[in-house]
């Protein structure tokens, strides 16, 4: 077997379907996140704790139990499978598309809490300021909030794409294992340890050590930075 | 007052610390005070204007446009108005030059009332366009929110106490552009204030507020030269009198000031006029200025003393005294149509038999020119 860097062409076509899935994961959930975490912090409404619980729900849920639910409700009788079977797509289980799905689903409150958080700490002021100056809404969000708000969109596109890449239960319970389609570094490190390759799951394992640490050095070294140059008002 | 230059405001607004009941009419032109103690409702009502707050009953115009009514909100970006806050408000990810950008991309069409170099001039921003606002003092900041104000073209000009946020050293750097600004542009300006000394070098007139309610709103130079005005214990007590720059005399080094009167004096009638000498000023004869006295500056004596150093002596009738802290009294005092206060001690005034209705002579030691 032709081995790159100690890991086999199998390891490496988990590692790119991985990248792939967060990268993916992360863009759907910065456009969705966005505005949730904007309607949490700017409204009176009482139905904000009950969302806010929704979303903070992945954080405290077994990922098993996401991932059953997810099975049940895309499978072939739940209500997203006849939906989406009625659309002529087939099901979503065991596809890159419900991995895709179940990912948005299970990251999200990682996402939507750092964004909320840099939307709070912005207040109201600078949001009066531009209506004095005369900007549009949309003007605002993108020349006022989206510069002022710019930490927790960086800490909320890192910890996302992390999360999604760390992520084990929901895949297994959803995605199986099914290579180039389903089956990332996680699933497969457990697999080979199931059949006894302690060398190859090895070697991922030290490369997702590796790229946690990059992952959170660069976060806390950004966080840090940060601090230094902290939006008054 | 022209009744289509002006602002007409009809507030009801039950807060929780306060029960803002006002209706009110302010004139579209010249700089309006709104002033009161406070918590007495003035920033709610700035807000109010600004339309930064949507208060179910408020009626508000401003000349012939209806900012809002029982149906009809106008948002704030579509009012033409320039805001200053009371603290800094800069954008804190732009720097100077690009928060002054900001407001000139999105300025109201029409004529600009300034251009950018002229207020870049004007309030000396010159050497702090490539700051970010964490880099600039307290000073410098408003300075920058001012400019900024006034680049986006406004109709009208709102500011919430400028200078609170600011310390007695930046206040008085900061006081001169404000009195550039009113007097140089020809927008109208609500400035909100609790400090009679900012009051009396920027107002042409005032509104006073207590407890969400209006107390008065009228010519500032009417209002403090009538006995009712409420004089605040905390300030420095003083006098406001509007008058004439007459002659310079090069050998003294002395300007020769009168008395304006405040209303036309009816014709034929003999005219008393008071004359104050006070240090030179470059002022050319027949300008106009303010003249503010504290109120310890002004002595009295019973009769007209020849003998004393101080040359600003004036006739004077005493319309009230009242009762000041630490056995200190304030003596209100006719002069012409114009009103002098004095604070004296109770030993004075008990030694000198002192009474209302009384005339006597005032000793004028000196006087602060407001332009």
């Amino acid at each position: 077997m032709d081995q790159v860097l100690g890991l086999t062409p199998e390891d490496w076509q988990a590692i790119f379907l991985t990248l792939r899935l967060a990268t993916l994961v992360t863009i759907i959930l910065l456009v969705i996140a966005t505005p949730v975490a904007w309607w949490l912090t700017t409204t009176r409404s009482k139905l904000k704790p009950i969302v806010g619980a929704l979303v903070a729900l992945p954080l405290v849920l077994p990922p098993t139990v996401i991932g059953f639910y997810l099975l049940i409700a895309m499978g072939p009788s739940g209500p997203v499978g006849e939906f989406t079977q009625s659309l002529g797509l087939g099901t979503l289980p065991f596809t890159f598309a419900g991995l895709v799905i179940a990912s948005v689903i299970y990251s999200f409150p990682f996402v939507v809490q750092p964004i909320q958080n840099s939307f709070e700490a912005l207040g109201k002021r600078p949001l009066e300021v531009a209506a004095t100056l005369r900007a549009s809404r949309l003007d605002t969000f993108f020349t006022v909030i989206l510069p002022l708000a710019k930490p927790g969109f960086i800490t909320a596109t890192i910890l996302g794409f992390a999360h999604t890449v760390g992520e084990f239960g929901v895949i297994l319970m959803i995605g199986g294992n099914i290579p180039g389609e389903t089956q990332v570094i996680s699933v497969l490190i457990y697999e080979h340890v199931e059949s006894l390759q302690y060398a190859q799951a090895h070697s991922l394992s030290a490369a997702m050590i590796i790229f946690s640490f990059v992952v959170l050095l660069l976060l806390y070294g950004f966080n840090q930075k940060q601090k230094s140059i902290r939006v008054i008002n | 007052m022209d009744h289509n230059n002006q602002i007409s405001l009809v507030l009801k607004w039950p807060r929780k610390s306060i029960n803002i009941d006002l209706d009110v009419k302010i004139p579209a032109q010249g700089v309006t005070a709104i002033y009161g103690p406070s918590g007495s409702g003035k920033t709610s009502l700035l807000r109010c204007i600004a339309g930064l707050e949507k208060v179910k009953h408020c009626t508000l115009s401003f000349r012939d446009q209806v900012w809002q009514s029982a149906k009809h909100f106008v948002p704030t970006r579509q009012r033409a108005i320039g805001y200053v806050f009371q603290e800094a408000s800069l954008l804190a990810h732009l720097s100077a030059a690009d928060n002054l950008n900001y407001a000139l991309k999105r300025a109201n069409p029409g004529k600009p009332l300034a251009t950018l170099e002229e207020v870049v001039e004007l309030l000396g921003l010159a050497q702090l366009l490539d700051q970010f606002p964490d880099q600039l003092s307290g000073g410098e900041r408003q300075r920058v929110a001012i400019a900024r104000a006034l680049l986006i073209n406004p109709d009208l000009l709102l500011m919430d106490e400028p200078l609170a946020s600011l310390d007695h050293a930046r206040k008085q750097e900061l006081l001169p552009y404000l009195e550039r600004i009113c007097h140089q542009y020809n927008v109208p300006v609500i400035y909100i204030s609790h400090s009679l000394w900012e009051v009396s070098l920027l107002a042409d007139h005032i509104v006073m507020l207590d407890a969400g309610r209006i107390t008065k709103s009228e010519n500032f130079l009417e209002a403090i030269n009538s006995p009712d005005f409420p004089i605040s214990q905390q300030e420095h007590i003083s006098s406001l009198l509007q008058c004439k720059v007459m002659e310079h005399n090069e050998q003294w080094g002395l300007t020769r000031f009168t008395l304006k009167e405040l209303t036309d004096p009816v014709v034929g009638q003999k005219l008393n006029e008071h004359s104050l000498w006070l240090q030179q000023c470059d002022l050319s004869a027949g300008q106009e200025v303010r003249l503010n006295i504290l109120a310890s500056d002004v002595s009295l004596s019973l009769s007209h003393h020849e003998d004393t150093s101080i040359s600003n002596i004036l006739p004077v009738t005493i319309i009230s005294i009242e009762p000041l802290q630490h056995g200190l009294l304030m003596l209100q005092l006719a002069l012409g149509e114009s009103i002098l206060r004095a604070k004296l001690t109770q030993r004075s005034v008990d030694r000198l038999a002192l009474s209302v209705g009384q005339n006597v002579w005032a000793q004028v030691k000196s006087a602060a020119l407001i332009q």
